[in-house]
């Protein structure tokens, strides 16, 4: 496998012209001729559907739910950055980028960032012109907030939906090509394997999640949009049925899996309640501008926290980062939260917590003042928790939210199979190791409307493309290998449910391979997952029949994959032997506790090759150049 | 051409009242007529209690114009025509709409009034017919009735107490159908607005409670002898 | 807490379906609704019986792929909450509880809880966009939005797509989720070039798809987890009667050139 990520030469400002005027045009009467499949309906997937569509390309788009509107980009909340400078605060394309390369702790291509930097502006237009109703100004013009990780105000906003109604104006653009007869689109329908003609993306194997029935579909090209692969911890704040199936079996089929190990974790979610818990739900970062995190100073102080006295309270960010505070980066506040429980000091019933205490912000600006600002937050938390945090503190806890990590592509976002698209967070390209807020739905975005209308249209004017059939020995035998894992997994009958393995997993993962690792402790996880996949596929049980809607046989089948790639990120984050970004080995760490990047060794994208379940997969590195903004150290004392 | 065609060959009547909405505002604009009929009738039906001379005055003054009473009789009856057809079919979408129904179901927050339209609309025709041949006509057997005298008319009938029972009853329903319909013609025809809509509201239930006072008052002052004491 | 469960179970939309009682046991209250469901689906499947199916996705009342009806109401007894937001601490102990699929013609049941909601994308697909490809756009702030209607469309925009309009609705109409797209786009002034066309092919692809119709009764507005209001509807109407006096309907097809 040979890595090239086609990054164009010369001045970065006008890369991204340059490479558009070198690609290669399909004549529109020609466009109609070429199919295309998309895998995923979220921002990427429904925006490149659309898009695409509009050009003429036939499009063949999946979902796994019911409709293509309930993508897992539906639930973010803050917003989406752009380098408008509609504030006149001095924004400029050039800051986004710089931000954005600095806030992934430079493990990030510049081209790629620089490019998504130019395009967030369209971004803002398209959205406007679609009609999604972004926050106003009296006067008419948008409104901005600001965001973490940067000293501008760029972050457009639809209240606290925008990754709602952003997915809206993309799906009713989608709906519109439906409409149309431009796009076919199959909800309820799960891609379960790729397929490869003379080693090109040439179509995909689907199983219907109503009849069973495995079916194939052939095109010119595939595009991954599948999202991102944080339930692979089990507990995450994505969505029950997001999944990595998609991704890990074009993997499978020869697709470099880049940077696994790189997985973004949020401090402020509503902590775990009991075993039966689905998911976390994040509370918007904002709480931390005038909240005030504290856990008990002594272990195991079970005390209602209204009768801990204060000097009994130990406010440790506010002791450990005199002049950030409580303001330190996701990953500081995630860190340390996670250390103060270690110790037993956490708080809650689980003891898998801390406070957010608002006592002093209410006596400052009165509960009115409060409910104004965070009003709606305030009433998500007494939902779930049934707790009033205008009178006891709230309980948060840090929980797994991103990954950065992704199949590897070039700049084309083409990964190492020829034909083969990946777009949004399924894709590694834009991130590095850490991701700014309000940066997710801008990549989606960027990628669906307009990059890959012109990467995917340089690849097929410019490749040639028998037309393949679906009854090709190519197409049968995935379909076969499809059948026969579905009745394998049916076939088991073991004792243990899916979902008690996907918990095990979680728990071994969070453990070993979250907010901060060892190099022991990764061992001894790829060990144990090991274990538990051998024990899965003989002692899980999975009811009912392949040819009927069976919910567990969905799990079960995304659990099976994974528990296949928790193996890899274990190994990545084990050979990655530095610190950065949302990685944190306890190894490499500077002397007041910060994380260590080794520039020298590991400024590269690891691209990892697999080799078969029973052979440690091959790394590949992609080398890192920063040219425009300069590696340096983070410190927030 | 995309899914649906809309066919601009059919008259822009026709189109407009296949579709659910359009028979909604014919059941509105009739709903206005028959509402103004109502206000009127009630109007009418008040000089009761002014003594049998004028009732009687009022009932040859309606004669006296053949033309308007029968301009205004084509009028109504058109108008309960559309008004039930369009209820009728609406109905039939309805059934339509869930073959299948739940085991348990309760209303959250709408009124009884709301949920029942078309039996109250149903069964206030029934009485309306009934009302007719009563005291229009007097083919119902009225026990002494006599064309253009109405008071008399009146009194006689509703001392029959099933049939001031029937009146009464009809009355309330009509109370209910008002209480829900006067607003919903707002709604219908596109007009809701968070300032005015409970205005609206407020008003229309207040509206159908007198109007249903009003007319249930006649039968009662019959019976205590506030009406027609005299005959 | 305990909890009894009457739950419609339905192997396949042929299937005739029925409900069958169950037991929930150690019922936490900070539990939700769905997660009560999962262990009582991880008991089941234990004891060799068929999981209830049920959608869900985001499971922070966002998705708006889940929802049935408890006792009677669309996702249940707490306003302005979708079914995996509604905990079980709204409930006591010995509760008996009905689960029932949403239930309209134009929404057949798959399996148990689950539904096809397909009619909506349908809808959508009528006329529930601005037809504007990428790369047309004009500068953001080119196009300015007084602020209450840039809150009024919001307000119908936040529209999920559950279902639970029609559920709730005595005519299983769907006309709260046809007027919030209708009102979302119809207030913008992007959404005007498009706006008679849009509530003429929505509502006509509504009825088509066999929705019931609105008689105004409100139980919508008081099952929808994001609270949208009944005016949205009122401004459909307005849409509707209007663009068919005086829409001169479209004489070609939406796209020009392919």
């Amino acid at each position: 496998m040979e890595l090239n990520s086609n990054l164009p030469t010369g001045p970065i400002e006008s890369a991204w012209d340059r490479a558009r005027f070198e690609m290669k045009l399909v004549n529109p009467a020609n466009k109609r001729k070429y199919n295309i499949i998309v895998v995923g309906s979220g921002l990427a997937g429904a925006s490149a559907a659309a898009t695409l569509a509009e050009l003429g390309y036939n499009i063949q788009c999946f979902c796994f739910q019911d409709s293509p509107r309930r993508a897992h980009s539906i639930a973010a909340q803050g917003g989406i950055n752009a380098a408008k400078n509609y504030q006149n605060d001095g924004d400029s394309i050039f800051r986004l980028f710089y931000d954005t390369v600095k806030g992934g702790d430079f493990r990030s291509r510049e081209a790629n960032v620089y490019r998504l930097a130019q395009i967030s502006v369209n971004i803002i237009d398209q959205c406007v012109a679609q009609g999604v109703p972004f926050a106003r100004e009296y006067g008419g013009t948008l409104a901005n907030r600001s965001f973490g990780g940067a000293q501008v105000s760029r972050t457009f906003y639809a209240r606290g939906q925008t990754g709602q109604q952003l997915l809206l104006g993309a799906y009713q653009a989608l709906e519109r090509q439906v409409g149309a007869g431009q796009v076919k689109m199959l909800p309820r329908t799960e891609m379960l394997s790729l397929v490869l003609v003379e080693g090109k993306a040439r179509g995909i194997v689907t199983r219907n999640l109503i009849t069973g029935k495995i079916e194939s579909y052939a095109a010119d090209a595939v595009v991954l949009a599948t999202g991102g692969y944080g339930n692979v911890y089990n507990l995450s704040t994505n969505a029950r049925g997001s999944n990595c199936t998609a991704i890990w079996r074009a993997y499978k089929h020869g697709a470099a899996f880049a940077n696994p190990c790189f997985t973004q974790i949020h401090p402020t979610c509503i902590p775990v309640s009991g075993e039966y818990q689905s998911k976390l739900t994040l509370m918007s970062e904002s709480l931390r501008n005038d909240g005030r995190i504290w856990v008990p100073k002594t272990c195991g102080d079970k005390r209602p926290p209204v009768q801990i006295p204060e000097p009994e309270r130990d406010y440790y960010l506010e002791r450990r980062y005199p002049s950030f505070g409580n303001l330190v980066p996701r990953d500081v506040a995630s860190r340390n939260a996670k250390a103060v429980c270690d110790e037993g000091r956490g708080v809650g019933e689980t003891a898998l917590g801390v406070y957010l205490d608002f006592s002093d912000a209410i006596q400052r600006l009165g509960a009115s003042g409060i409910r104004e600002r965070y009003g709606n937050l305030f009433d998500m938390y007494e939902r779930i928790t049934g707790e009033d945090p205008y009178k006891v503190p709230m309980r948060i806890y840090p929980a797994i939210h991103y990954t950065m990590g992704g199949l590897w592509v070039d700049y084309q976002l083409m990964s190492t199979i020829p034909g083969l698209f990946v777009a949004g967070e399924a894709n590694f390209s834009d991130h590095g190791a850490n991701r700014l807020g309000a940066s997710a739905l801008m990549q989606g975005l960027a990628d669906g409307y307009f990059i890959l209308p012109y990467t995917l249209g340089n690849y097929l004017a410019s490749t040639k493309l028998d037309k393949v059939q679906t009854d090709y020995a190519e197409f049968r035998r995935e379909e076969a290998e499809v059948a026969a894992m579905t009745k394998q997994l049916l076939a088991i009958k073991g004792k243990r449910t899916v979902a008690s393995f996907h918990r095990e997993l979680g728990k071994l993962l969070w453990d070993h391979c979250g907010m901060s690792r060892t190099a022991k402790g990764l061992q001894l996880a790829v060990t144990k997952i090991r274990e538990l996949r051998e024990e899965f596929w003989t002692n899980v049980d999975v009811l009912g029949r392949d040819n009927e809607m069976n919910q567990a046989l969905e799990h079960a089948g995304r659990v099976a994959d994974f528990l296949e790639l928790a193996e890899l990120i274990a190994i990545d984050a084990l050979h990655r032997d530095e610190s950065c970004g949302g990685h944190f080995r306890e190894e490499y760490q500077t002397p007041d506790g910060e994380a260590q990047r080794d520039d020298e060794h590991y400024s590269y994208a690891a691209a990892w090759e697999f080799r078969g379940l029973d052979q440690p997969p091959e790394l590949h590195k992609e080398p890192l150049q920063f040219e425009y903004v300069h590696p340096t150290q983070r410190s927030y004392k | 051409m995309s899914s649906i065609a809309i066919d601009s060959h059919l008259h822009k009547a026709i189109r407009f009242y296949q579709a659910s909405i359009g028979k909604k505002a014919v059941m509105a604009v009739t709903g206005v007529v028959l509402f103004g009929y109502l206000v009127g009738h009630l109007a009418g039906n008040m000089q009761v209690y002014l003594g049998a001379e004028q009732m009687d005055k009022y009932a040859a003054f309606l004669h006296s114009m053949p033309l308007l009473l029968w301009s205004v009789r084509a009028l109504l009856v058109a108008s309960v025509v559309l008004h039930i057809t369009a209820s009728l079919q609406l109905q039939k979408l309805k059934l339509d709409a869930r073959p299948a129904g739940y085991v348990k179901k309760e209303a959250v927050d709408s009124s009884l009034a709301s949920r029942s339209m078309i039996w109250s609309g149903l069964m206030i025709a029934a009485f309306v017919i009934y009302h007719i041949l009563d005291l229009t006509t007097g083919a119902a057997g009225a026990v002494q009735f006599r064309e253009l005298r109405a008071y008399e008319n009146l009194v006689y009938s509703f001392r029959r107490v099933p049939v001031s029972g029937f009146y009464i009853l009809g009355m309330v329903l009509l109370g209910m159908h008002l209480y829900h319909g006067l607003w919903s013609i707002f709604q219908t025809v596109g007009f809701s607005h968070p300032r005015y809509t409970p205005v609206i509201k407020r008003l229309a239930a207040w509206v159908a409670i007198l109007m249903a006072a009003g007319f249930i008052s006649i039968p009662i002052a019959v019976w205590t002898g506030l009406v027609g004491s005299n005959l | 807490m305990r909890l009894t469960l009457h739950v419609w179970r339905q192997k396949s939309a042929s299937d005739p379906g029925r409900m069958i009682q169950y037991e929930a046991r150690n019922v936490n209250p900070d539990m939700s609704f769905l997660e009560m469901l999962d262990v009582v689906n991880e008991e089941l499947t234990v004891k060799g019986e068929d999981p209830i199916a049920f959608d869900s996705d985001c499971r922070e009342g966002i998705c708006g792929m889940c929802g049935f009806v408890i006792n009677g109401v669309a996702h249940g007894p707490r306003r302005g909450t979708t079914v995996c937001q509604l905990h079980m601490r709204k409930f006591k102990d010995g509760d008996v509880l009905y689960l029932e699929p949403w239930r309209a013609r134009a929404f057949p049941v798959i399996k148990d809880l689950v539904v096809d909601r397909g009619a909506f994308d349908r809808v959508i697909a009528a006329g529930g966009y601005i037809s504007v490809p990428a790369g047309s756009a004009p500068d953001g702030n080119a196009i300015q939005v007084p602020k209450q209607n840039a809150d009024l469309a919001m307000d119908a925009a936040a529209c999920i797509g559950c279902g639970a309009c029609v559920a709730a609705c005595p005519n299983a109409s769907a006309s709260l989720f046809t007027a919030a797209k209708i009102t979302h786009l119809g207030v913008l002034p992007q959404g005007q070039p498009e706006r008679a066309d849009r509530a003429m092919r929505m509502v006509a692809q509504a009825a088509a798809e066999g929705f019931g119709s609105c008689t105004n009764i409100g139980e919508c507005e008081a099952v929808c987890p994001k609270e949208i209001k009944l005016e949205v509807i009122a401004r459909m109407n307005r849409d509707f009667i209007k663009a068919a006096w005086t829409n001169r309907g479209t004489s070609s097809a939406t796209g020009g050139a392919g």
